[in-house]
């Protein structure tokens, strides 16, 4: 156990973690360059083309030092702000963690606040300043951000650049003698932490573990402490480029076990495993039950579809438990889904990951909150969808949740990040100064200003500087309207929106207009209204098509004219009616592309 | 019946609406009569053998043609393909070429048939469109042509913004007095990447209403029916025994070869079109290479075609036709998705044969699009 060190890297998308990790692998022969698919820790295509890591995943590598054999468990992380929780999991299960910092582009936000759980954990910290080769590193500034941020010495700080592989030696080296070795007791019960899972169609869900104390065996009967059930330990391993199957996992170890087990929301991230017999008096503190905090409705773009659109969305839960669904049908647009998911990009994924790995095409509606409405007797109902929530005189209150975010940004943006934040109902909490041009403001804001376009918003007023982190914070009382949309008279249910009640004119107005752009002429003149209740606070109209003839058709028109016009029919084909009219499906996201 | 369709690719200047392929400069032109010289010949099979009916000189401005350009290609195309004796040979020609001495020529060529772009006899609406030609040339050249050609065809164009309803009915009253046979009448249609579209965006000019195109479509029909013109494709009106056959033939799935940059063939099956450039047109058959694309139609395509054609013209679209061409699904598609025009009258029934109603050809497209 002494020789055993697991660690984590904590950096912001595209500073080069994932280039880094290839070079230990490499470095420590874990495989060699053939096996080097660019960057084997992000095995997903999307992972890949993103530069992001979407799921943990763990490696092991062997590396002798002044003559002792060491193993190094890299416990790889999410790398975003909807994976929190997953996140500092990985840590959790880690007693070190590199901190990796581009030096062309210094601290970001998220790399502080995963910074502060590793802290928090009590992780040893070790500072790497990467992409040192390129012309535009800043090492001095860069250096004096980590100084001020963990207050280490100036010298301990690695110079790297994970592309060329210079300096990796030292990181490895640091990692041998910095690091604790893990602390636990393999004579006590069985306590192990999930820090992830994936799933494999012919072994079931396998669950990645760290061991804390004691050991499991193959063959062991086991038991997951959160969900209460009972397992056989069918295989244990270790965390190679492959599995390898093992006997035994002791304290301290990194590894997996297959259980048999089918369905993912069997396997929570966080949870402990121990043994049946003789189980540990408590659980790995820390376990939190994840709720999603931004849902949507999935629609198959063909009705047709629905069956398949089910299916796929389950298989993409068994390796995914944080992605909740449950059906719903909606006037628009049919049968389909109201998925619920940790955030925004947790959100795009999915879509993206339905898109590319089975095909579906589907509409999204415009995303929302989950909302806490109170009836005046007294009952809470969770509401995950606009068109849910109680007739207003049965409602007594509705509470939001709440978010507590940081942006870091240079200070020549600050103004226009204040102003964008306030706009957005959000509450100055904290402003730091990192250096003397780089600033860090923390904001109470509710998260349903945060699920429409903050997030563009916040990006194209700083040019793409300002990073941004965010964590829940509670549910708090909310002036809400809902805000309906009506086509001739006829509520769009797909289109409802929940609303502060202060920007429900101004959003109402805007909504008109721009369904105005989306919705194409008819045969008839279409009203396009805004309404809270029964008041009609917009309305705009989209005049009725008086003529739709080509003047000329000869020649080279009859094949242009026939491709157009083939065109258009598919387009139609793949509209949703709404009473008489006819709704292409871009107008069910109009509210997120409004100005 | 087959025919064959020339594109001269020259133009004195552009027209702001046009989007056809040519170029305000006839600098290539020696070159280009080269080039479609030996794209006749490399061609000569492509009709399989097929009489022709029809030749038709469009461009561009083929009128900037001389008698002995026009007297080569008509040589060449006799060397290689059977004409009919009862062949429509048609030029289009601008007004400010058809002179006396010019027309005199004409003569002298085997053209028999003129279709002149007159588009409007009012000078402000010339301007509007960027015409080479004033009101009173357009007048003029209609009469002089009159003495030498029996069968003239002439275009016009309406809903231009300076266009009242007063001015279209006397353009209308012009074309029966001067007894013309035949009428192409056109909306002015705003072409995407065209200068008028360009003009229209920055405000410079003014926009075409939709109300205008209604209006004037209505007089169209009303006084065309009154001077006993056959209404027999939504923008061609004729005399008696006066339809295009070299529209029509279009109309009618009948084989075209397309000769020229950026003409279109059609031999049935399949479609080509060649490249639309003037100098690799002619570099490419410097080579003996006809640049050109080519697309084979699918069933459903086919269809598409001969109801988007058929519908158009007064001959309608044939129920049984589609039956035994297309088979089975397409004829219960085609029924299901007519009824409702049916219903809201924009499209008549006899016994198997629909046509669009008058209203019903101010929709034509979205039908179209319907039954596809």
């Amino acid at each position: 156990m002494k020789n055993i060190r697991n660690f984590c890297i904590i950096a912001h998308i595209d500073h080069g973690k994932s280039t880094l990790a290839d070079r230990m692998l490499e470095f420590t022969d874990t495989l060699s360059g053939r096996d080097l698919q660019n960057q084997v820790l992000d095995n997903m295509e999307l992972e890949r083309e993103r530069g992001i890591t979407i799921k943990s995943h763990a490696i092991q590598m062997e590396y002798t030092h002044k003559g002792q054999k060491y193993i190094l468990n890299l416990i790889d992380t999410p790398g975003h702000v909807d994976f929190t929780y997953e996140v500092s999991r990985s840590i959790a299960a880690c007693e070190g963690a590199l901190l990796v910092v581009d030096a062309t582009q210094g601290i970001q936000a998220q790399t502080i606040s995963n910074l502060y759980l590793a802290l928090e954990h009590d992780l040893e910290v070790i500072p790497v300043l990467n992409k040192m080769d390129l012309d535009n590193a800043m090492p001095e500034d860069v250096k004096d951000q980590i100084v001020d941020l963990i207050g280490c010495n100036r010298d301990d700080i690695i110079e790297v650049s994970a592309k060329t592989g210079y300096g990796v030696d030292n990181v490895i080296e640091a990692l041998i003698n910095k690091i604790p070795a893990p602390t636990g007791d393999p004579e006590a019960p069985l306590q192990a932490l999930i820090f992830d899972s994936i799933f494999n169609s012919y072994r079931g869900i396998i669950s990645y573990l760290r061991i804390m104390n004691g050991e499991i065996r193959k063959g062991d009967h086991v038991k997951f402490v959160a969900t209460g059930k009972e397992y056989t330990a069918e295989e244990v391993g270790i965390l190679k480029l492959k599995q390898e199957a093992r006997s035994v996992l002791q304290a301290g170890d990194v590894g997996y076990i297959i259980s048999g087990v089918k369905s993912s929301k069997e396997v929570r991230v966080g949870d402990t495993i121990t043994q049946v017999d003789r189980p540990c008096a408590n659980p790995i503190e820390g376990f939190t039950n994840i709720k999603p905090m931004v849902f949507a409705g999935m629609y198959p773009v063909d009705a047709d579809d629905y069956e398949e659109l089910r299916s796929s969305i389950e298989k993409l839960q068994l390796n995914d438990a944080s992605l909740f669904y449950e059906p719903e049908s909606s006037v628009a647009l049919g049968f389909g889904f109201r998925c619920g998911f940790l955030g925004l990009l947790h959100m795009e994924i999915i879509q993206e990951r339905l898109d590319r790995e089975f095909n579906m095409d589907v509409i999204t509606t415009v995303p929302n909150v989950s909302y806490n409405a109170y009836t005046i007797k007294g009952e809470m109902i969770e509401v995950h969808n606009p068109s849910g929530l109680p007739e207003q005189k049965y409602l007594h209150h509705i509470e939001e949740p709440y978010i507590i975010a940081q942006v870091i940004s240079k200070t020549e943006y600050i103004g226009s990040i204040m102003k964008l934040c306030i706009d957005k109902r959000g509450t100055l909490k904290n402003q730091v100064y990192l250096t003397t041009d780089r600033v860090e403001v923390t904001f109470e804001l509710p998260l349903g200003e945060i699920v429409f376009d903050f997030y563009d918003k916040l990006k194209s007023i700083s040019r793409g500087y300002a990073s941004f982190d965010y964590h829940p914070s509670e549910y708090k009382p909310a002036n809400l309207s809902r805000l309906d949309i009506l086509l001739n008279g006829e509520k769009v249910d797909a289109l409802s929106t929940l609303i502060h009640r202060d920007n429900a004119y101004d959003f109402g107005r805007k909504m008109c207009v721009k369904l105005k752009e989306l919705i194409p002429r008819q045969q008839f003149d279409v009203a396009i209204q805004a309404a809270i209740g029964t008041k009609i606070i917009a309305r705009e109209t989209v005049r009725a098509l008086r003529k739709d003839v080509t003047a000329k058709c000869y020649g080279g028109d009859i094949t242009r004219k026939r491709k157009l016009l083939e065109k258009q029919k598919k387009g139609k084909k793949r509209m949703r009616q709404v009473g008489n009219v006819e709704i292409p499906q871009q107008a069910f996201l109009a509210v997120l592309k409004m100005d | 019946m087959a025919g064959i369709y020339i594109h001269i690719p020259f133009c004195k200047q552009k027209c702001h609406y046009c989007n056809f392929f040519s170029q305000a400069s006839t600098k290539h032109k020696q070159a280009f009569i080269l080039a479609l010289l030996t794209e006749i010949e490399l061609q000569k099979d492509y009709l399989n053998g097929e009489e022709i009916k029809t030749i038709y000189l469009g461009g561009g401005t083929p009128s900037l043609l001389s008698d002995k350009e026009i007297k080569l290609i008509f040589k060449k195309i006799s060397n290689f393909f059977e004409i009919s004796t009862a062949v429509e040979i048609t030029l289009e020609a601008n007004p400010d070429d058809l002179n006396k001495e010019y027309l005199s020529k004409l003569k002298g060529t085997k053209v028999n048939r003129l279709s002149i772009g007159i588009q409007s006899f009012h000078d402000d609406d010339l301007q509007y469109l960027n015409r080479a030609h004033r009101g009173q040339q357009a007048l003029n050249s209609i009469q002089e042509a009159r003495l030498v050609f029996e069968n003239l065809s002439i275009d016009l164009i309406y809903g231009i913004p300076t266009l009242n309803h007063k001015k279209w009915i006397e353009n209308l009253n012009t074309v029966y007095q001067l007894n013309i046979p035949h009428v192409s009448a056109y909306a002015l249609t705003v072409e995407p990447k065209t200068a008028l579209a360009f003009f229209i965006k920055k405000g410079k000019y003014a926009t075409v209403k939709d109300q205008s195109v209604i209006d004037h479509f209505h007089i169209l029909c009303d006084v065309m029916e009154s001077y006993d013109y056959e209404h027999y494709e939504i923008s061609n009106f004729s005399k008696k025994k006066y339809h295009s056959l070299h529209n029509t033939s279009y109309w009618s799935g009948s084989k075209y070869l397309g000769l020229g940059p950026s003409a279109h063939s059609f031999n049935g099956v399949s479609r080509q079109w060649n490249i639309a450039n003037i100098s690799q047109y002619i570099e490419s058959l410097q080579h003996q290479n006809i640049p050109f694309t080519r697309e084979i139609l699918s069933k459903q395509q086919k269809y598409n075609e001969y109801v988007m054609t058929s519908l158009r013209t007064i001959r309608g679209t044939d129920a049984n036709y589609i039956l035994q061409e297309f088979g089975n699904d397409l004829y219960d598609h085609f029924l299901k998705e007519v009824a409702v025009f049916l219903n809201d009258k924009k499209i008549n029934r006899a016994v198997s044969t629909f046509t669009l109603t008058r209203e019903g050809k101010l929709f034509a497209d979205r039908i179209t699009a319907s039954l596809f």
